[in-house]
């Protein structure tokens, strides 16, 4: 880690966005994470990205598990709420405070270990509900802070710092989520923010459950030769699929897209994703082709990236449609509308006698 | 973009704005950084050894350094640093033992000096050491040329000025006072090896308008009648005075005109603000002393009563100005007549060599200004060099001082038998700052406190007395905050593209955007599609080697580096460092030591 805090200083030109903050306002604590961490970039894309959305910090919840990973919440949106739940949990504490507050934009950030092995079960049910959230795995493969064991995403065949390899088969969170019925399933990669920035944006925007699956290097643990987890080995094997621009309502799609190669979709309160195949055999619409094809590149050893699935329409199965939860915050529902009284109580109880 | 080359001293020498922008490359940093650390001796010595006079520039520079210096651009007030060089000044120990030693056995040969300036009194410093024997001629009966007879002793008191021109007349100058030069043909055929000419830019200018004879007695030109104050042989001037001009001239003639006694004294100003020659601080000095600046007057005429001068009239002139402020038209809408007792020309100096003869194979110009050489100061006649004002006319101390360095290397070599124009090349040093791990040898925190205000003799007490110093220098809490405002330009931002793995960490952490990752390309369209637009185009861009991993190139704005070093710091394999450079800017002693390795040993 480091000790040396960033100064207040800043560029004098700093754009403010439409809330008046700059870019520094979203920034948070001093990250005590490795110098060269993936997830510190990812941190620096989730800033970007939440000052880009014009999120007031206050409106901003930020909820995590245990891992490297899930210290990172602490170094963004210092304005924001926070809550680090226990290892693995983090989806019902996501779940709860969802369903008290729909107004609120959630990101949750987890890692491999967290998500993948002792979260696994959490991940799945908070998939299923499709719960509005945004949820982002900083994947690097290993158990970052216990010293760099096999996690459940290692690959067949990657070589540990100390040279033993693995042979267990991953779990790929990506190809999990699609089979688990997930509405938006995107991959990309820490050292990539023209793709990264612009997916947490669509992410957080998506009236469902987001899955960002982010390849993010263990400098310390995980970037060396035989590593297929390392900068070098994901840059040589990531393959941008669909590239997912984020258009804000008061914006028009830009001109330089030809015809026929983007598809707009458009989002809930009006803003737009507007979906460009880099790979023309590509349908991110298709949740049956989609994964089959990142299966097939994925034994041919390599990564799609970019927004790979979304469903156009993800409210039907989501859990606020689902659950008929109200508009307003709970806590700002009189207590007479909240409590049933007593004679409510008997009532209720009375229908279970 | 070629990558860039740092190799090239000029690269991280640039990046030091004030010491780039010092005609004498002071090394402002480093100096500043012994302040901080209360080694103001050391401080003093780094100064002296580019700049030769640090009490007087602490005093009286002309700051080229100031309006350079990047913490200006990111916060709009620069670093004091002048006042600063002052602090190194007032609070030295005796420095006599660490100054040059002058050889007893001399070399034999011997320069003449014309004007004991501060060209001049350069010359001197440096040769002095390498056993030359050097003869200054000054027409005055004390030495120090304009530093003492046109700043007033309220700005530069004398017993600065006095202490270090002994440091330099003390190594052994044969300092001939009281002795004008009146004829160059009888000076070279003394047999000098070289002559330097020193002898400034003397001659105020005149204003030629109606009345100017009738008025004589009460019309003064402005270094002129500060050379008279300087000596004493003025003391008083009239109630009501006129200044005509400005510059910084004009800003010593009005102040010094309200401690003989004015009381009302008026800046004439032809154009508006922004159009001035004055320096800010001169001009605000003035105006807390009550000066009165009037804009967009143009002198017509000098009014006389009886032989006496009564006041002037004046043009009053309307400009129009464009978007950036230059002048598109002008008109005359009226005239006014403003009383007067005395009025100063203030509008400038020139040099002038009456005492010259025209067939010595010394060129002048069609302007009658002498043809030097700007790299070697040497004029057309072999042997014969010029600097300080004498040479491109008026200019400032620090640029005069940088010219006498310069010629006293040609003045060197040319007694050596070498070639003047063949120089030693500047060069720098890069020295790593990493102590260890998260340890950086230099405080590397951005210090957010604001300019410190130099605290003044008050309104009352300083007008009692003509030498009467008004700035009181920094307090002890003023010098501890000031020397942390400055951002340690010289300790450098380099990287080495072959360690790059490209993971951001440093593009990320910069508090001011000034790194990006991105594909090569020309340079007016790179400056556009970085992490914060180039605007600066002043400022160069540092373009690296591809980057191994995928060819990318890591580019910086220099413009607004804080030099942090967050960058080294969340950098893991170290291909960011942070290193301090070191300027070598050859002096006359350092062509001395490469002339002598060069000479064959003999056992």
């Amino acid at each position: 880690m480091t000790f040396i805090a960033k100064p207040k200083v800043a560029h004098p030109s700093l754009p403010k966005n439409a809330r008046g903050f700059t870019r520094r306002d979203y920034e948070g604590a001093l990250s005590t994470l490795c110098a060269g961490c993936g997830h510190d970039s990812i941190t620096a894309a989730i800033v970007e990205a939440s000052w880009g959305l014009d999120i007031e910090p206050q409106n901003m919840v930020k909820l995590s598990g245990i891992g490297c990973s899930s210290k990172t919440t602490a170094y963004f949106v210092s304005g924001g709420h926070g809550f680090n739940s226990v290892h693995g949990r983090m989806p019902s504490i996501a779940m709860g405070a969802n369903a008290a507050n729909r107004q609120l934009s959630y990101i949750g950030v987890s890692g491999d270990g967290d998500t993948l092995s002792i979260g696994l079960g959490q991940f799945c049910h908070a998939i299923r509900r499709n719960l509005n959230m945004l949820y982002i795995i900083e994947n690097n493969g290993v158990y970052g802070l216990t010293k760099g064991q096999f996690s459940a995403s290692a690959d067949v065949g990657t070589k540990a710092k100390k040279g033993e390899t693995n042979f267990q088969p991953p779990i790929d969170p990506v190809l999990l989520a699609m089979t688990l019925g997930a509405t938006f399933v995107a991959r990309s990669f820490s050292g990539d923010k023209q793709q990264l920035v612009p997916l947490i944006q669509a992410g957080l925007k998506h009236q469902g459950f987001a899955l960002i699956d982010v390849l993010s290097p263990c400098v310390t643990f995980n970037d060396h030769e035989g590593s297929t987890k390392s900068y070098a080995y994901t840059r040589e094997h990531y393959e941008p699929a669909v590239h997912a621009d984020f258009v804000p309502l008061e914006r028009e799609i830009s001109v330089d897209y030809k015809e026929g190669e983007t598809v707009p979709v458009v989002m809930h309160d009006g803003s737009r994703i507007v979906l460009r195949k880099l790979d023309a055999g590509y349908d991110p619409t298709n949740r049956t082709t989609a994964a089959a094809q990142i299966q097939e590149r994925m034994k041919a050893g390599e990564y799609l990236t970019g927004l790979l699935y979304l469903d156009v329409e993800p409210q039907k199965g989501a859990f606020h449609f689902v659950n008929n939860t109200p508009d307003e915050p709970l806590n700002s529902i009189p207590y007479e509308a909240l409590s049933p009284g007593s004679q409510g109580l008997e009532k209720a109880l009375a229908r279970y006698r | 973009m070629e990558p860039t080359d740092t190799a090239n001293p000029d690269y991280y020498h640039r990046v030091v704005d004030c010491q780039w922008a010092c005609p004498a490359h002071t090394d402002v940093p480093e100096y500043i950084r012994l302040i901080a650390q209360g080694r103001f001796t050391d401080a003093y010595l780094v100064n002296r050894e580019s700049n030769v006079f640090p009490g007087i520039l602490g005093r009286v520079c002309d700051r080229p350094c100031e309006p350079a210096c990047r913490r200006g651009r990111i916060e709009q007030k620069p670093v004091a640093i002048c006042r600063l060089k002052r602090v190194a000044a007032d609070h030295r120990d005796d420095v006599t033992a660490r100054l040059p030693k002058i050889p007893r056995a001399k070399n034999g040969k011997r320069i003449a000096c014309i004007g004991a300036g501060c060209a001049s009194l350069t010359v001197a410093n440096d040769l002095m050491p390498l056993g030359y024997q050097v003869t200054i001629f000054e027409q005055y009966g004390e030495p120090g040329g304009l530093m003492r007879t046109n700043i007033p002793s309220f700005r530069l008191p004398h017993t600065v000025l006095n202490e270090e021109i002994a440091m330099i007349t003390d190594m052994g100058v044969d300092l001939r006072l009281n002795s004008p030069v009146r004829s160059m043909r009888a000076l070279l055929a003394q047999g000098f090896d070289a002559v330097f000419v020193g002898s400034g830019a003397p001659k105020g200018k005149e204003l030629k308008l109606p009345g100017r004879e009738t008025a004589a007695a009460n019309v003064h030109i402005g270094i002129a009648w500060l050379e008279s104050v300087a000596f004493g042989h003025i003391d008083k001037i009239g109630k009501r005075v006129l200044i005509i001009g400005v510059g910084n001239t004009a800003m010593d003639c009005c102040r010094t005109s309200l401690r003989l006694g004015a009381e009302s004294v008026k800046v004439m100003a032809r154009k508006p603000r922004g159009f001035f020659k004055a320096s800010v601080w001169e001009l605000e000095d003035a105006e807390e002393e009550s000066v009165q600046i009037v804009i967009n007057r143009s002198p017509k005429a000098f009014v006389t009563e009886n032989g006496r001068l009564t006041g002037m009239t004046f043009d009053v002139v309307e400009y129009d100005l464009d978007a950036t402020g230059r002048i598109t038209a002008e008109r005359i809408t009226g005239e006014e007549f403003l009383p007067a007792d005395d009025v100063i020309l203030a509008i400038g100096q020139e040099n002038a060599f009456p005492w010259v003869e025209r067939d010595l194979g010394i060129e002048f110009d069609k302007w009658d200004v002498p043809v030097i050489d700007k790299l070697t100061f040497q004029a057309t006649r072999p042997g014969v060099f010029f600097g300080g004002d004498a040479a491109f006319g008026p200019k400032n101390i620090i640029w005069a001082v940088e010219h006498g360095h310069q010629a006293a290397i040609s003045i060197h070599r040319h007694c050596q038998g070498e070639t003047v124009s063949e120089r030693l090349a500047p060069g720098i040093n890069l020295q790593s700052r990493k102590m260890g791990m998260h340890e950086w040898s230099y405080a590397n925190d951005y210090t957010a406190v604001e300019r410190r205000l130099m605290p003044h003799v008050s309104l009352k007490e300083r007008f009692k007395k003509l030498n009467i110093e008004v700035e009181l220098g920094f307090t002890a809490e003023q010098v501890a905050q000031e020397v942390q405002r400055c951002l340690n330009c010289d300790v450098q931002t380099v990287f080495s593209a072959k360690l790059c793995i490209e993971c951001d960490a440093c593009l990320d952490i910069c508090p001011v955007d000034c790194l990006t990752i991105t594909h090569n390309g020309a340079e007016s369209e790179l400056r556009t599609r970085l992490k914060a637009p180039a605007q600066n185009l002043t400022q160069p861009l540092y373009v690296s080697a591809g980057l191994p991993q995928t060819g990318r190139v890591m580019v910086k704005d220099e413009d607004l580096c804080v030099h942090c070093g967050l960058c080294a710091e969340r950098c893991p394999t170290a291909a960011w460092d942070m290193q301090k450079s070191e300027l070598h800017w050859p002096h006359a002693s350092d062509e001395a030591g490469a002339l002598d390795a060069r000479k064959p040993k003999i056992a």
